[in-house]
């Protein structure tokens, strides 16, 4: 006997029995949907951040100061002097305080990061002003309460009018509206447009933070970037006498050390998810059982007219690795449709289709045909003749 | 065609043994029609078995169209089953899911015949039968007597040397019966050699030949009048 009359044969077993064969693939299809739905919820959440740390930039360096209960503290302007010490390769320094705050213009409110800096970050973040102006360290000096606000925060606090000139508060106080940014251009929502730049003395004085734990660095050249980042930390050390106590870090090194976060995220979840695909083969498992004793007469017959045993396992071993085919393929089909519609659709992350995943999830599907499908089938296959044809 | 020699087979029920076939000499010669008849329990079931290669004898010998199949294996005995014998059943048996050509082409699968070929023998084999207007009918759609024609061209699709009968008209009404006995004579004027197997007289008495059956032993062997 062919393979192609066996795949007739399941097919037509398969169609004969529809309601049967759903249930059957059911535990197969919400498992190949659940591995492709979590992988992708990972991945899209991965590619989020990633492009917003690319946005970055590569010749940028980030400081941040960990350490607490130090009686060393490093201060601005000692890092600023740092800087201007090695102005052949540092080209700019910036200090940002981050937080999240609440802005009120009106009746409306929002809460967005606020970043408090100086006006170094307009240059090393290449953002500017489509109108107004960039804070200045005239508005650092004197603390003035003066905020740059992204577009999305412009639309949503001043739609229709022009926000510069205007005031809103920030955390219950007062702040004029001195520049709107540029646009981010592209489809892809960074963040950036989400966000209220400040002048860094006033971040300071309303997160009541005392020091500036972060700063960037842009590096004058890009290929300088791993020896500026090793004075740092050489300076940065000889200050505080212990490496522990800040991290220096590039865009790369925070990717590569997101990748691995995210890369375990990743298999992880698709791990978990495994497990229902795991349950719905043992499910697979049972029904074929069940439809071997159901079809004992059948079995019987078919031997007594000359099937061998290798037809009959063979028969029923492509009849459960089609059903987990057939499964596995619309749990893709599934898992597509959730990334699309839900992930994609409600904008919860970045869409993404990993056809990795889904070859490898359609891959275990097939295997536990064969895993599950081999003992059912081997059990009709060994069925004896006569007592099957006495089976009622 | 069929020579069987000291064929003896044992049950083992618990502490003691039945002998279902005690000790059976029989020969059938090409185109023979014989019937075997027998009470229940008389071993006349176990004897079809035999003779239907679905089971090997505990001891003796079984010459099937020249070749000794008492001791082959089970994809042997498959193999057999599906080139030299033809079977009808009492309760039919035909799958109920496939139409009445899919039913008669079974065995020409199993023998790895091609699509075509297998329809085209299949038709030829339902239209003998007379049913050449109900190939695409399911068992459901047939009554009894037409159920049993098509299991009688299953039988005779792969034109087997053998065509083993067991009760065929057991599960029918008289007509039916009688239908079914005419396919079968049609059959032996054809030249097939056939086996019937029955416990009511009147059937057995339309064979050339009755063999009859008790405790596993062959009490009588006569040619019919």
């Amino acid at each position: 006997m062919g393979f192609i009359q066996a795949f007739k044969m399941a097919i037509k077993s398969i169609v004969s029995n529809k309601g049967r064969s759903f249930l059957t693939m059911l535990g197969v299809i919400i498992g190949v949907g659940a591995v492709i739905t979590a992988v992708a919820f990972a991945q899209g959440s991965t590619s989020s951040i990633t492009d917003s740390i690319k946005g970055l930039g590569s010749n940028l360096i980030n400081i941040s100061i960990t350490g607490r209960g130090s009686n060393r503290q490093i201060t601005y302007e000692q890092l600023q002097k740092y800087a201007d010490e090695n102005s052949d390769t540092i080209s700019l320094l910036a200090p940002t305080v981050s937080n999240s705050m609440t802005l009120k213009a009106g009746t409306l409110s929002r809460t967005v990061t606020v970043i408090g800096t100086s006006e170094e970050y307009e240059y090393i973040k290449s953002k500017h002003v489509s109108s107004g102006r960039y804070i200045t360290s005239f508005d650092n000096d004197n603390k003035l309460k003066t905020a740059v606000i992204g577009t999305a925060v412009a639309n949503d606090l001043f739609a229709g009018v022009n926000p510069v000139g205007q005031t809103m508060k920030i955390n219950g106080q007062e702040f004029k509206v001195i520049g709107l940014l540029q646009e981010t251009d592209g489809s892809q929502d960074s963040g950036d447009d989400d966000q209220v730049i400040i002048p860094v003395t006033v971040a300071q004085r309303i997160s009541r933070n005392g020091t500036i734990r972060n700063f960037t660095i842009q590096a004058a050249d890009a290929e300088q970037v791993d020896a500026v980042m090793e004075n740092i930390k050489t300076y940065l050390t000889s200050v505080y006498g212990d490496e522990d106590l800040f991290n220096v870090m590039n865009q790369a090194e925070i990717l590569d050390t997101l990748s691995s976060i995210t890369d375990t995220l990743t298999v992880v979840l698709a791990g978990i998810s495994a497990i229902s695909l795991v349950v719905g083969g043992i499910g697979i498992m049972n029904i074929m059982l069940v439809s071997v004793t159901e079809r004992t007469r059948e079995i019987g017959i078919r031997k007594a007219i000359g099937a061998k045993r290798r037809s009959i396992l063979v028969q029923f071993l492509i009849e459960a690795v089609m059903m987990t085919g057939l499964g596995g393929l619309l749990g893709i089909l599934i898992g597509v449709s959730i990334i699309h519609f839900i992930i994609g659709g409600l904008n919860i992350t970045t869409e993404v289709y990993s056809p990795f995943w889904m070859m490898l999830s359609f891959s275990i599907s097939l295997g536990e045909g064969v895993l599950f499908g081999i003992f059912p089938a081997y059990k009709a296959a060994s069925l004896n003749p006569i007592e099957a044809l006495r089976f009622e | 065609m069929i020579r069987i020699e000291n064929m003896c087979k044992i049950y083992n029920m618990g502490d003691n043994s039945v002998y279902a076939l005690n000790d059976v000499s029989l020969h059938v010669a090409e185109h023979e029609f014989v019937s075997i008849i027998g009470p229940s329990g008389s071993g006349k079931s176990t004897l079809m078995n035999m003779l239907g290669c679905l089971d090997v004898p505990t001891s003796g010998e079984y010459y099937l169209d020249g070749k000794e199949v008492s001791r082959l294996r089970d994809n042997q005995l498959a193999e057999i089953r599906n080139y030299k014998i033809g079977f009808i059943f009492q309760g039919f048996n035909l799958l109920k899911k496939l139409t009445a050509v899919e039913n008669v082409e079974l065995p020409l699968i199993y023998q790895g015949i091609g699509h075509r070929e297998r329809v085209r023998r299949s038709t030829e084999a339902l239209e003998m039968v007379g049913l050449g207007d109900r190939i695409h009918h399911t068992p459901n759609e047939l009554s009894g007597g037409q159920q049993q024609r098509v299991a009688i061209a299953r039988a005779l699709v792969s034109d087997p040397p053998l065509i083993l009968a067991d009760e065929p008209t057991g599960n029918l009404d008289t007509k039916s019966g009688a239908d079914v006995m005419k396919t079968l004579h049609f059959l032996h004027e054809k030249g097939n050699t056939i086996v019937l197997i029955t416990h009511d007289n009147s059937v057995a008495a339309q064979a050339q030949r009755i063999i009859k059956i008790q405790d596993g032993q062959i009490i009588e062997d006569k040619e019919a009048v």
